[in-house]
């Protein structure tokens, strides 16, 4: 790679007197980058996903509650009504996802931390993966609940009762007696958030670098 | 335009009306549908408030429990108040097929309770005793005496469950139960006087060889048993001891046992002899017993008691030597003896007599300190004087038994022949919490019919609660319909909230289980137990996590010789394994676990032929030991309906003919 790619990639440099001087500038662009990691990292300790099921035999209802690298609440519970149905264990489920989830949101922090040093259009590579993770999260999550529900084990006792079906990832179903609720949870908030302030973050990237990178391709094509 | 006023009585109808709409009942409701129902019933407005103070729709708890004495289903009730509705039966010495108890579960602890080596498999519990901290229910240990056999039992709170039994081992039946102040010490008392320690003698020598006793069963909390080793007993004159209750705060220190048969009769009928009941009750009074059981265990410990029957008994000569015993008159043929919240005054009803009469514990001390006796007995055994140590008697009525205490100066004696609870002041500094007068009877309620044993709240300790009032009758006559000859008896919930003449009975419940004695009514929120066991592959036994407990994944059926050994985990709805073959002869140890973790997922493992039923509550593990030898195909399955497949959840013992 040739050093001209390289800066090209970077983009145009600003001296610290400029910064300096233009902080509203050049540091919001850094700063929203900042406050989007610190809210990615945050939410590594918070619920992404909540399920209640409702029952009339379970008064307070039963609850699973999804973070980005476990399940807790009453999933052995949900398993082993699950099993009537043949569902597999949920533990079974995104294990992955959920082995990886932890590093995944570190190296997104690395990628943001990049993207604060880079002063090109470039920066939008580094940023889009994150901006979409809420999206992707949510969609992994619909396609192993479709996989799940219809994949269901034709021995299982309730099988003649109990058709596969697709169970919605977000919002009100119903299985059974049972009626299910899936919510998001804070986590998936925050990194809903963290998208919406990176979007602004490279508006205000793209304000500050985009007259630099315009200034700069025009210097170099006259020196040509 | 003038607007008519709404009638507040339409307004109140309107939002009762929205809050049911609300609450998806389909009709609106009025107090005067409320009329017409009580009108269709004939019930009046004493009924009605009856009803609104005890009618507990579903959902809603009891705020106190009554842990009641089950008489001879030799078990405990648990009821809840003011619901009076019967939550739980707790198995203690008589085996009880729901909780397995006897049938795979609790056999060891059942054995304990063998007398002369021999299951004796019921029993007739009378006094349950909760244990105490600093003399006020603590919510953690009930413990309950078996009147026929001498045997006390330990059952743990936390799952209501009988953990010890211990057979008496120098007296043949007993009768009084109390704990010390922190639960020290559990003491039993003896009822008939017998030789101690299962000797033989005739009743021409009674009063040379029969003897009376009170056991002092050292109790450790952090094991959750009686440590027999470190327990001592006195011996007692042949009277018929009968109620024990400790003293506490101004009295503590002391227990008070009173008797009965002092004239120490001996019957005789069939040859012309005064039967019992006309000899126990010839003289005019029996003998309150005045025990100082710290004095006591300081003389065990310094080795003053000799062994009998293998079991330290400090006999009534070093009694009356280290001044541990005293007695002073009571009322004739005595039936409770129960001690103030304050510690100070001792209330004790002879039954025959109408009187209660009251001793100041404070007159006692001073009387054993000055030695003022008006004599002693046949064993020497001091005798405190009388009047010297009376404080007040106040007349009830006839035939009164037992005393509680309520929190405003009150206390409340059950009188069986009037067939009523007597209500009358306490004095002394009792004596600011009643309008009336002090120690005088102020009110009768009527209870139907034959009162033992009464319950208030806490109305046993240094801190009781007033509220309610339970009547145990013995009778219930015309009260409930006849289910055959043998009728029930009858709980009578009574309000103590008033003063005076206000203690109306507002709820009779019957109780067809077996003739309870006493019952104690604790605040439903000191008791914290468990709603499922706190892990998988919980041994309730040792209340703590048996490691042999089969797990998850790990199920198997292995074999050693002729012994097979059963891995089972049960859930729903599943024994896995599911099939069980051996060789007649062979010896089963058949451990099982459920690993539910759900509330009220619990599991029966039930098998025919081999008389085996067994509870497994979430998290619990139990081991049943049989030798398989019946031949033939046996399908066991699970007793509890635990699901839509519970029918579906079974599995074959196979055991093979030689």
């Amino acid at each position: 790679m040739s050093l001209r790619l390289i800066e090209r990639i970077i983009g145009p440099r600003v001296s610290p007197e400029e910064t300096w001087k233009r902080s509203l500038r050049y540091g919001t662009p850094g700063f929203l980058l900042l406050f989007a990691r610190i809210l990615l990292l945050v939410s590594l300790f918070l619920p992404y996903w909540h399920m209640e099921l409702q029952a009339p035999q379970y008064p307070s209802g039963l609850h699973m509650t999804a973070y980005l690298n476990h399940l807790t609440g009453d999933v052995v519970e949900i398993d082993g009504l699950n099993h009537y149905i043949g569902m597999r264990s949920l533990y079974e489920a995104a294990q992955i996802e959920r082995e990886v989830g932890v590093f995944i949101m570190i190296l997104f922090v690395v990628l943001l931390e990049l993207a604060a040093y880079i002063h090109s259009r470039w920066a939008v590579l580094l940023v889009a993966p994150v901006i979409f993770f809420p999206v992707v999260f949510l969609v992994d999550l619909q396609l192993w609940m479709r996989h799940f529900g219809l994949n269901l084990d034709p021995d299982a006792p309730l099988s003649n009762s109990i058709k596969p079906f697709v169970p919605t990832a977000l919002g009100r179903g119903g299985i059974g007696q049972f009626v299910t609720i899936a919510t998001p949870g804070i986590g998936l908030y925050l990194a809903t958030a963290a998208s919406v302030v990176l979007i602004a973050a490279l508006f205000f990237h793209r304000r500050a670098y985009l007259p630099l990178v315009r200034q700069q391709a025009n210097a170099n094509e006259r020196s040509t | 335009m003038k607007l008519a006023p709404i009638p507040i009585r339409t307004v109140t109808a309107t939002a009762v009306a929205a809050v049911g709409l609300l609450a998806g009942h389909a009709a609106a409701q009025s107090m005067a549908d409320v009329q017409k129902a009580a009108q269709a019933r004939g019930l009046s407005t004493a009924d009605l408030l009856a009803a609104a103070k005890t009618y507990t729709p579903s959902g809603m708890k009891d705020e106190f429990v009554i842990f009641s004495s089950g008489g001879h289903s030799g078990q405990v009730h648990v009821i809840g108040v003011p619901s009076m509705r019967l939550i739980r039966t707790i198995a203690v010495f008589t085996p009880e097929p729901w909780q397995g108890w006897g049938y795979g579960v609790g056999n060891d602890v059942l054995a304990q309770g063998n007398v002369a080596g021999k299951p004796n498999l019921w029993g007739d519990t009378h006094h349950p005793a909760l244990s105490e901290t600093k003399g006020d229910y603590d919510g953690e240990w009930l413990f309950i005496n078996d009147k026929i056999n001498a045997r006390v039992a330990v059952i743990d709170l936390r799952d209501f469950e009988t953990k010890q039994i211990l057979k008496n081992p120098l007296t043949v039946s007993n009768h009084g139960l109390c704990v010390t102040p922190d639960t020290e010490y559990v003491i039993e008392s003896s009822q008939y006087g017998v030789p101690l320690g299962w000797e033989y003698a005739t009743m021409e020598q009674y009063k040379e060889k029969h003897r009376g006793s009170v056991i002092f069963w050292k109790f450790d909390r952090k094991k959750g048993r009686i440590i027999p080793e470190e327990s001592f007993a006195m011996e007692l004159p042949p009277y018929w001891q009968d109620l024990v209750d400790a003293g506490k705060l101004a009295s503590d220190g002391f227990i008070f046992i009173n008797s009965l048969n002092t004239e120490m009769a001996t019957g005789g009928v069939q040859d012309k002899k005064p039967p019992f009941e006309a000899g126990v009750s010839r003289n005019a009074t029996d003998f309150l017993h005045i025990i100082d059981w710290r004095k006591a265990e300081a003389v065990f410990r310094a080795g003053g008691a000799k062994e009998q029957s293998g079991f330290p008994v400090i006999s009534i000569e070093t009694s009356i030597a280290e001044g541990l015993l005293h007695l002073t008159p009571e009322p004739r043929s005595p039936h409770g003896v129960d001690i103030a919240p304050k510690g100070d005054f001792i209330v004790v009803s002879g039954k025959l007599d109408p009187h209660v009469t009251v001793y100041s514990f404070e007159k006692v001390k001073r009387a054993i300190a000055n030695k003022t006796y008006s004599g002693s007995d046949e064993y020497g055994i001091p005798i405190l004087d009388f009047d010297a140590v009376v404080e007040a008697r106040i007349e009830v009525g006839l035939g009164p038994l037992h005393t509680q205490f309520g929190n405003d100066g009150y206390a409340y004696t059950s009188l069986f022949l009037d067939s009523a609870v007597a209500r009358w002041t306490l004095g002394g500094q009792y004596g600011k919490g009643t309008p009336e007068p002090d120690w005088t009877l102020v009110h009768k309620t009527p209870v139907q019919y034959n009162v033992g044993h009464i319950g208030a709240v806490h109305g046993d300790t240094v801190n009781p609660l007033g509220r309610y009032l339970i009547s145990f009758n013995k009778w219930s006559v015309d009260r409930f319909l006849h289910p055959g000859p043998l009728l029930a008896q009858n709980f009578q919930l009574i309000d103590i909230t008033g003063q005076g003449a206000n203690m109306p009975v507002i709820y009779d419940m019957p109780v067809g289980f077996g003739e309870p004695h006493y019952a104690q009514i604790i605040r439903a929120d000191l008791l914290k137990p468990w709603s499922i066991y706190p892990e998988v592959g919980w041994n309730p036994h040792k209340q703590q996590i048996d490691p042999m407990a089969p797990k998850k994944g790990m199920e198997r059926v292995t074999r050693d010789g002729s012994t097979v050994e059963v891995w089972m985990t049960v859930v729903r709805s599943q024994f896995n394994p599911d099939h069980v073959k051996v060789k007649q002869g062979d010896t089963i140890i058949w451990r099982m676990t459920n690993i539910e973790r759900a509330v009220d997922a619990v599991h029966g493992f039930a098998v025919p032929a081999y008389n085996i039923a067994v509870s497994l509550e979430p998290g619990e593990t139990v081991t049943v030991e049989f030798i398989a030898d019946t031949p033939g195909v046996f399908p066991f399955y699970c007793s509890e309906f635990c699901s839509a497949l519970h029918l579906e959840m079974m599995g074959y013992l196979m055991v093979e003919p030689n």
